[in-house]
């Protein structure tokens, strides 16, 4: 077994960052000028706006879409609910996460993502939308 | 000049709202720590008759027969529902005072178009983006700001805004509005004014203010020339706090001194972390604790107990040391405990010290080290780190057990949906 010494951990640097960069001699390592940036799926999925909400699925009702149960949805409450959008509704005292579609006669419908659930007529007066799906978080396997 | 005062309606209980929608028209409350008594209500609430401060164990038959919906506080949905609101009106203002948990002020000088209509767009954002009712107060000064703001929760048909920039209209509020509803006033001192003839928020702005000076204070003159629309008060963007304190009801009551022990030093760690997220040093800390002050026959006692610190700091170690030497110093056996309090005082921003030359040195390392541990627990959840005094679940926690739950501040109570 081999031990390489990176370096001496300096205790004035709190997160030690460690660049596994290959250098071949003689040139200096292109990435070297890009070192600052760091990707966060925090901003990627805006996280930290107000209006940027975290809410957990139940059930499978929105399988054939991707929506499995367990997942997490990113739910922004800032976005207009059209039809198409996947949305978290207010139904007869429960929340659910359904598409949002209109008919050809301008009806409005909440439909699921699996043949073994029916879709549900909405009347556009009592829709309550809580707000608009725009990411699933879905664990293939845990880190 | 011209502020507006934004304030949420029932705020704890508009929060509960947020993640059970179907309890818009149902009455809701929710309960001090403890499960004590009732600290919020929704207007339905407030027309069955429940009174602020209504101990649970006496109403809790009716509540149950009437209907209501009954919370204990969840200050973890609170308070982040709370940054929420206030992220939102930062976006919509360029000056914001977050006032308190549901208020904030802010400073409409300068911005174009028409205030009214503005004071509207942040209704709407607030209830689209938070789910929200806010009521929007607008006037040349704060204290009308906060009087259009009572204005506008108490007659429905305003449709959430008050705009008391116009003179007419202004005098027309100022003569309806009982002196106690003026910012600052309050039952007690309004009881001092009703023999000088001082009834109305308008008696109050037209009183001869040397008057108001010599009897009462600079502060009330300055509210009654703030009523006449002359502003006194400025708005106080983001002023760190000058005081920290937690203070906490035990979930059941303690005898001992182990457990209380604990506790302070849970206390003080949390004050302190309030510390170090505002940049401040603490110069002076106090510790107390106290029994039931309403059991009848059992006996009382209130220690309060100023403890030295060896200089300002933000060291949790240096905190809780001092917070149980004071706790040995006031505790004495034989008292049913229910609640004990860390404040801390003198805060000052770091680097505004001059150091004293005899006094001991900070350990060395420590800012790095608390700035280490609040990372972790950032990421990991509170208290990953903590002192080894504090244990990871207290049997002396508050008792909250109609808490719903922590909806945005932990993965596994996260809002579920079907």
């Amino acid at each position: 077994m081999q031990a390489q010494i990176i370096g001496r951990l300096d205790p004035a640097t709190a997160p030690a960052v460690y660049y596994e960069a290959w250098v071949p001699a003689g040139f200096p390592s292109p990435a070297g000028d890009y070192q600052e940036q760091c990707l966060s799926l925090d901003d990627l999925v805006g996280l930290r706006a107000p209006h940027t909400y975290l809410v957990r699925v139940r059930g499978d009702s929105m399988i054939e879409a991707g929506i499995h149960d367990g997942d997490i949805l990113v739910v922004d409450r800032s976005l207009e609910p059209r039809p198409g959008c996947i949305v978290i509704a207010h139904v007869h005292g429960e929340l659910t996460v359904k598409t949002l579609r209109r008919d050809a006669a301008g009806g409005l419908w909440l439909v699921p993502a699996n043949p073994d659930y029916a879709p549900l007529a909405v009347e556009p007066d009592s829709l309550e939308v809580w707000g608009v799906v725009t990411c699933n978080l879905h664990f293939h396997a845990r880190p | 000049m011209s502020y507006a005062l934004i304030d949420c309606n029932a705020f704890y209980c508009s929060c509960e709202r947020v993640y059970r929608p179907w309890l818009k028209d149902v009455p809701v409350v929710v309960l001090s720590n403890n499960d004590g008594c009732v600290i919020a209500r929704t207007r339905e609430a407030k027309r069955l008759g429940i009174p602020m401060g209504a101990p649970y164990f006496q109403w809790r038959q009716r509540l149950r027969q009437w209907g209501v919906a009954v919370f204990s506080s969840n200050y973890e949905l609170y308070g982040e529902m709370s940054a929420r609101v206030m992220a939102t009106l930062e976006g919509l203002f360029p000056k914001v005072e977050v006032y308190s948990i549901d208020e904030a002020f802010a400073d409409l000088a300068g911005l174009p178009g028409d205030l009214e209509a503005l004071g509207q767009r942040a209704r709407e954002r607030v209830w689209r983006w938070t789910g929200l009712p806010v009521g929007v107060g607008i006037g040349p000064t704060k204290t009308l700001a906060k009087l259009a703001n009572w204005a506008a929760k108490t007659w429905g048909k305003c449709g959430g805004v008050v705009d008391l920039r116009d003179p007419l209209r202004r005098e027309r509020l100022l003569r309806i509005a009982e002196v106690g509803e003026v910012w600052g006033v309050g039952r007690r001192l309004s009881a001092r004014l009703a023999p000088l003839g001082i009834r109305s928020a308008w008696d109050l702005a037209h009183f001869e203010p040397a008057t108001l000076r010599r009897h009462f204070s600079v502060v009330l003159e300055k509210t009654a020339r703030e009523l006449r629309g002359i502003p006194c008060l400025e708005l106080e963007e983001a002023a760190p706090r000058q005081t920290i304190c937690t203070s906490r009801m035990f979930g059941r009551r303690l005898h001992e001194l182990a457990p209380i022990r604990e506790a302070l030093a849970s206390y003080a760690s949390t004050a302190a972390e309030k510390l170090r997220r505002q940049g401040s040093l603490a110069g002076a800390l106090q510790v107390a604790i106290r029994t039931g002050m309403h059991a009848p026959g059992e006996p009382r006692y209130c220690g309060v107990m100023p403890c030295p610190l060896p200089y300002p700091t933000d060291d949790t170690r240096v905190l809780v040391d001092a917070a149980l030497r004071g706790l040995e110093a006031i505790y004495r056996p034989g008292f049913a405990y229910s609640k004990a309090e860390v404040l801390l005082l003198d805060l000052r921003r770091r680097g505004e010290f001059t150091g004293d030359l005899f006094a001991p040195r900070p350990r060395p390392g420590a800012d790095r080290l608390m700035a280490t541990i609040d990372r972790i627990n950032a990421r990991q959840g509170r208290g990953s780190i903590r002192l080894g005094r504090v244990p990871a679940e207290p049997a002396w926690a508050m008792r909250r057990e109609l808490m719903s739950q922590r909806y945005t501040t932990c993965w596994d109570e996260l809002l579920q949906v079907s």
